[in-house]
């Protein structure tokens, strides 16, 4: 069940596996586990298994559709999917069933691989915790007491939890590298455009990217592959040829300059607060925090503040790119950790604000709309995971796999496995 | 600092039906958010452009080209309502 | 509010009248603004449309570019300047047919600005500034279930959703409701020329909603202003317009402050009615819209357009006036609908007499096409056939009446004049020696109109003229007759 995909993908050539017996393996697993977990929302158990047994059909015939056939994933929430309920993690779109397909789906789809369902969020994308999703909380596969991370903690704590082989997520601020650090798995923020957002509920149209989770550093430069690429449908999606990201992780770092920011070393570091779980209602719609959202993006475009806050916050963001534009002219990749602290006990960030500051690594990525990847560095003394971030240059993620890549194969991180039975 | 009728005219741009003791509790965690967001208005931004894309993308357009539609059953199928082709909402009061 | 009724004793010169319109015009694009579904009136409810339009969770817009294209032809004919950059903008508020809970429109940064518009009033002509012009989606269509004060539910219609939409914003700068009906006529003549949009106000294609205000006359700002929408038709515009200064005026007279607000024209009932007031001003929380970038508009792009545009109406009207010799109100007739115009012009370069030609079009033509579609009769009678027709009567082969109904036998089985002519046998009788001997018979028939014309009644000669041409079946050369018959009358006076 840690197998990462493209063993899986081996063993089918070899016919020592069958997709089949995988995805039974991985929904099996999912029926026994998940009640604990929560990772998903809706598991699409038949279609799995139809589409493992094309899949199936395929590498009998020697004919896969490519390294991701009959690879076990699962989506973010926030997905659409024809014909499955899509819910965003909301009572308001409980019942929403989307007639088409998020263009990631159509890859993911066309690449052979088989969704096994769609996992829990934070509502609307709002979170950091994956507390905040109307349904109920995920839990991180760690220590059950503690949060994923958020906002894609189901696809997070998925694959942490060998609930799926490797999963995807959108990242607004930290939504896939925070949980992936809390997590202990790779995940990836690719650069803004690389990847079509057509389908993808937005949070910040500008901010958003969707990216992958996986279990080690090369799934991740295959699943990336298989879904980045120009999309007609989104006017903000780069042309830029997309590279062979598997080829690229053995050509090795030498050569490259790293830098470590100051910035990222901040006082007060993991504070631990911890409060009493307030109850919290919600209401038909939306949930408190999607409302309190709401209430502040409006008042900051409401007549009279637009100025003072959404302009001054795009000016801000000019400033943020061209730090990290000069950054760049001097180093090829920036190395920080990915989160101010390890995953925390589920109610102890109820204080909205400091559930913001939880992204205070990883937004300054999203605002300069450049890829950064989160892979496991190591483990607190609780035996919590910990993640470091590396970010590089807009359409760099070939260095940023290979760094990332060569980190990995010289530490021993990703051969601890979480207690979960 | 935000007023109470600040809040109160917010919620009701935003169409939200706060509680009394939404608003209360809102009107407080907006003035703790936007005085973190004070450290955003401290910094120097004079002259500076602003940024809202990401990507330095200009004139993507797509050619006036008609593609197949949706079936309407499909497109109709997560009305909450609906009254034959047509989506039935609650009748709405101008305002 | 009760309604102020019109009319109210004050002295009307005592205010200036203060209008300003925005019209919205649907783009003739085969495809929406934002995604592919058609643009096609009058197709079954909610069948045209997808995810993009219904404005379904994670879509993404992509900006048409012919409906861009349209926007700068429209520009450069009102004497716009096209930005060289532009962007789209999100306009929020609520509403049932627009599921996105925001509208893309176009804030600052709009695709044109700084432009006129000559308008024609009285004989006069001037030129009305032209603050703004941009692109937008159109929303949804709102059904009532029932009537719309009893109705309990609305019923939403997509197709139109997503319809490309060029708002036109003027600036407050016409003085009466009839210059405002003049703009609006004058505005549907050139983007029906520019074949941008049909013009079809009944349809909703072009829709119009008026600002006015009234202020002291020689006072330099502008009175409180009320926004009159569902204004769609041109006689709208005039009458809700007029009610509407009327009512202003009616309450400044009487010192009542006047409300800024919305209001409805409620055609059935002539008034404008206000929409629930509001207690706060609009706040659309635009900002730029992000999942569109920015467009940077290519001046060789604009110069491309600017060359293929067609004369307009106005100068197509001088050219009309100097070139054909035409009066300056049948020009004006001729050139309002471009393909009237084109007609027009076919048929002058078949037959040189423009007069004739005009003639033709304006009676025949016209009261035979009644409003209709003038490119369906002229598939009828091309240019060509209504040439020959008035060849066959300048030659005398016909007399100016039987051509009538040559005409109306042309509309109806799509022949030319000639072949018709020959068929029913509709020749002018021009033989002398034939009409002297209908002539003998009818005067032999008719002795008491030869007493009284001998007795100096001249109409007794209308009498036998009309008696002869009905023996002839009417295709006798009634200046033939005439001439005959004067001869044989003054023979027997003499």
């Amino acid at each position: 069940m840690y197998q990462p995909i493209h063993e899986l993908t081996d063993a089918y050539r070899r016919a020592d596996l069958t997709p089949t017996a995988v995805a039974e393996a991985y929904l099996a697993r999912i029926d026994a586990l998940d009640g604990r977990l929560g990772a998903y929302l809706t598991v699409v158990r038949d279609e799995a298994l139809a589409a493992a047994r094309e899949s199936e059909l395929r590498w009998r015939a020697g004919a896969p559709l490519g390294p991701l056939d009959g690879a076990p994933v699962a989506l973010k929430d926030v997905l659409c999917t024809r014909g499955v309920r899509t819910t965003c993690g909301s009572k308001m779109l409980e019942s929403f069933v989307p007639p088409y397909d998020a263009t990631v789906v159509e890859r993911l789809r066309a690449a052979g691989a088989v969704i096994l369902g769609k996992t829990n969020m934070d509502e609307f994308a709002m979170g950091s915790s994956t507390e905040h999703s109307a349904f109920h909380p995920t839990r991180n596969p760690w220590d059950l007491a503690r949060v994923p991370g958020g906002s894609s903690g189901g696809s997070a704590a998925a694959v942490a939890g060998g609930l799926a082989a490797g999963g995807f997520g959108s990242d607004t601020g930290g939504s896939i590298r925070q949980p992936a650090a809390f997590c202990g798995v790779v995940g990836m923020k690719p650069t803004y455009g690389r990847v079509s957002r057509y389908g993808l509920v937005a949070l910040a149209s500008s901010l958003d990217q969707v990216g992958p989770f996986a279990r080690d550093v090369r799934d991740a430069a295959l699943l990336l592959g298989a879904v980045a690429g120009h999309d007609r449908r989104d006017a903000t999606c780069i042309q830029a040829p997309v590279p062979d990201y598997g080829a690229e992780l053995s050509k090795g770092v030498a050569g490259l300059t790293l830098g470590l920011p100051d910035e990222y070393f901040i006082d007060g570091m993991d504070p631990d607060v911890e409060r009493a779980m307030e109850s919290r209602t919600r209401a038909a719609g939306f949930g408190a925090e999607v409302k309190r959202r709401i209430m502040l993006g409006t008042y900051a475009l409401s007549a009279g503040y637009y100025d003072a806050y959404y302009g001054k916050a795009q000016s801000v963001r000019t400033l943020v790119r061209r730090e990290f534009a000069a950054a760049f002219a001097r180093v090829d990749l920036i190395v920080a950790p990915t989160t101010p602290n390890v995953a925390f006990k589920h109610g102890e960030k109820e204080d909205p604000l400091s559930m913001y500051l939880n992204d205070v690594f990883t937004i300054p990525g999203n605002l300069a709309g450049i890829p950064g990847i989160s892979v496991p560095c190591g483990f607190s003394v609780t035996g919590l995971p910990i993640g470091l971030q590396v970010l590089g240059r807009p359409l760099d993620e070939p260095r940023l796999l290979r760094a990332a890549y060569a980190y990995e194969q010289a530490t021993p991180w990703r051969s601890r496995r979480p207690e979960l039975t | 600092m935000i007023e109470r009728t600040d809040v109160e005219h917010v919620a009701r741009l935003t169409r939200l039906a706060l509680t009394e003791a939404e608003l209360e509790r809102m009107r407080e965690q907006l003035n703790s958010i936007l005085a973190h967001l004070d450290t955003l208005r401290a910094v120097d931004t004079e002259g500076v452009e602003p940024t809202s894309h990401a990507v330095d993308v200009v004139n993507v357009m797509r050619e006036d080209e008609v593609e197949p539609c949706f079936p309407q059953d499909a497109m109709l199928a997560n009305a909450p309502d609906r009254s034959g082709e047509l989506f039935r909402v609650p009748r709405i009061l101008e305002d | 509010m009760a309604v102020t009724p019109p009319g109210a004793d004050v002295n009307p010169d005592r205010y200036e009248v203060v209008i300003g319109l925005e019209v919205h015009a649907q783009l003739r694009t085969r495809s929406k603004m934002f995604c592919g579904c058609p643009t096609r009136f009058g197709a079954p409810p909610n069948s045209q449309t997808c995810p993009v339009c219904q404005g379904m969770p994670g879509v993404l817009p992509v900006v048409n570019r012919r409906a861009v294209e349209f926007g700068i032809r429209t520009a450069l004919a009102f004497h716009c300047r096209v930005n060289a950059a532009c962007r789209f903008a999100r306009k929020h508020y609520y509403y049932p047919d627009m599921p996105k809970n925001y509208q893309i429109s176009q804030y600052e940064e709009p695709l044109a600005e700084d432009g006129f518009l000559e308008v024609d009033v009285d004989g006069s002509s001037r030129a009305i500034g032209i603050q703004r012009l941009h692109l937008e989606e159109d929303v949804g269509k709102l059904l009532h279930e029932g009537t719309i004060e009893t109705a309990k539910a609305s019923l939403v219609d997509f197709n139109r959703s997503g319809v490309p939409l060029m708002e036109t914003v003027s600036r407050p700068e016409l003085r009466s409701p009839e210059e405002a009906a003049a703009y609006l006529r004058a505005f549907r003549a050139i983007v029906v020329y520019l074949d941008v949009c049909d013009g079809n106000m009944e349809e909703g294609s072009l829709r119009c909603d008026a600002n006015v205000s009234l202020r002291p006359r020689g006072a330099a700002e502008l009175g409180t202003k009320v926004e009159i929408k569902n204004l769609n038709s041109f006689r709208n515009v005039e009458r809700a317009l007029k009610f509407e200064v009327a009512r202003q005026t009616a309450a400044l007279a009487v010192d009542e402050r006047i409300v800024q607000e919305t209001r409805l024209w409620d055609a059935d009932r002539e008034v404008t009615r206000s929409m629930r007031s509001k207690e706060y001003a609009h706040d659309y929380r635009y900002f730029p819209e992000p999942d569109l970038v920015p467009l940077q508009i290519d001046r060789r792009w604009v110069e491309e357009i600017r060359a293929e545009l067609p004369e307009l109406p106005r100068a197509r009207r001088q050219r009309f006036v100097s070139r054909y010799g035409l009066s300056l109100s049948t020009s004006d007739i001729l050139t309002h609908h471009g393909p009237l115009a084109d007609y027009f012009e076919a048929a002058v370069t078949e037959f040189p007499d423009a007069k004739a030609v005009s003639n033709w079009i304006l009676s025949e033509f016209l009261r035979v096409l009644a409003g209709g579609d003038e490119r369906v009769l002229s598939m009828k009678v091309p240019p060509r056939n209504l040439a020959g027709l008035l060849r066959l009567i300048a030659d005398g082969t016909i007399s100016g009446k039987i051509a009538k109904d040559v005409f109306s036998t042309m509309v109806d089985t799509g022949e030319d004049a000639p072949t018709i002519v020959r068929r029913e046998g509709l020749t002018q009788v021009a033989d002398e020696a034939v009409l002297d001997g209908i002539i003998d018979a009818v005067m032999a028939a008719n002795p008491k109109a030869i007493e009284d014309f001998k007795r100096g009644k001249t109409a007794a000669k209308k009498a036998l003229v009309g008696q002869v041409m009905k023996a002839t079946g009417g295709k006798a050369n009634p200046a033939l007759v005439d001439r005959l018959l004067e001869d044989k009358l003054s023979k027997i006076q003499t």
